[in-house]
């Protein structure tokens, strides 16, 4: 009998580890936050890169249909990598490009622009992070797409654009319209 | 006497002031305690020198500042990041089994244990 009761509690308890070992491997990305719960602060507060006047996200994404909020600073190299990406979606003239200059200094950000070009509308400097994290952002780069009309968040990437999220980005707009 | 006056005033409101930033900086602490720093491996925000982690610390001190709560923060960050950010998970259909399952196997040892006793 109890040699009977050890077995039934070893094969209980290899077969319940089973199973939660089975369901963790189904779960593969624990990071992403729940997008339907997509509360974006539209009251979030910053001040422009080329100019000292303070603005809010309701001001930043009123024109065209969709807004895109790019988080990149100078320093991080593969903000370096994704630009070309920023400026190809900037030149379909499609989305409202908004760029978070996350913990950098101004002059570094205003060379970086000038060295790779600016796909951006409007930016705002997040120098102590703050923003970003109001967001919901992890770190650079970081885009997320917003559908202006519906304010909600559409996509949300972390990590820099390539070929395959550009075609997405592409995709899910003329899914949108 | 006036001077004396002025000058425990004076000591006093230095005390106090010191005393009340020092008590903010530890509920600052304290949240940032609880909560995962969510690109570091294995530490909290409270022990990481992340620009995340330190983002997120000013972040708290300013929520701190606007007078919200403790339960008012973590639901704030939890929205945004999801429940994984605040390390005691909710009970839910989740993590059901993550609280259930030691009570089961508490029992069930003891079950076991009982079981060898009377048997002797």
């Amino acid at each position: 009998m109890v040699k009977n009761i050890k077995l039934i509690a070893v094969v209980f308890l290899v077969i319940v580890s089973f199973f939660i070992l089975l369901k963790g491997l189904n779960k593969t990305n624990n990071y992403s936050p729940n997008l339907n719960s997509s509360n974006i602060d539209f009251n979030f507060k910053a001040k422009f890169l080329y100019s000292n006047e303070e603005t809010t996200l309701y001001e930043l994404i009123n024109d065209k249909d969709f807004s895109l909020i790019n988080i990149w600073a100078s320093w991080c190299l593969p903000c370096r990598d994704e630009h070309p990406y920023l400026l190809n979606l900037n030149s379909l003239g499609k989305f409202n490009i908004i760029g978070i200059n996350y913990k950098d200094s101004e002059v570094n950000a205003k060379k970086f622009i000038k060295e790779l070009g600016n796909p951006y509308s409007k930016i705002v400097v997040d120098p102590s992070g703050v923003n970003s994290i109001e967001l919901g952002a992890y770190g650079v780069p970081e885009t997320i797409l917003i559908n202006n009309n519906s304010k909600t968040i559409l996509k949300k990437y972390i990590g820099p654009l390539d070929d395959k999220k550009l075609a997405e980005l592409k995709m899910i707009i003329k899914n949108e319209n | 006497m006036k001077i004396k006056i002025l000058v425990l005033t004076i000591f006093y409101l230095i005390v106090s002031f010191n005393l009340s930033n020092a008590a903010n900086s530890e509920k600052v602490d304290q949240i940032s305690k609880n909560l995962r720093c969510l690109i570091c491996q294995g530490q909290s925000v409270y022990d990481s020198q992340s620009d995340f982690a330190l983002s997120m610390k000013i972040l708290i001190q300013n929520k701190i500042d606007e007078g919200k709560n403790d339960e008012q923060i973590y639901d704030f960050l939890k929205s945004k990041y999801g429940e994984w950010i605040v390390y005691d998970p909710e009970i839910n259909k989740n993590t059901v089994l993550l609280w259930v399952l030691p009570l089961i196997l508490f029992v069930f040892g003891g079950i076991l244990i009982l079981r060898k006793v009377s048997i002797k």
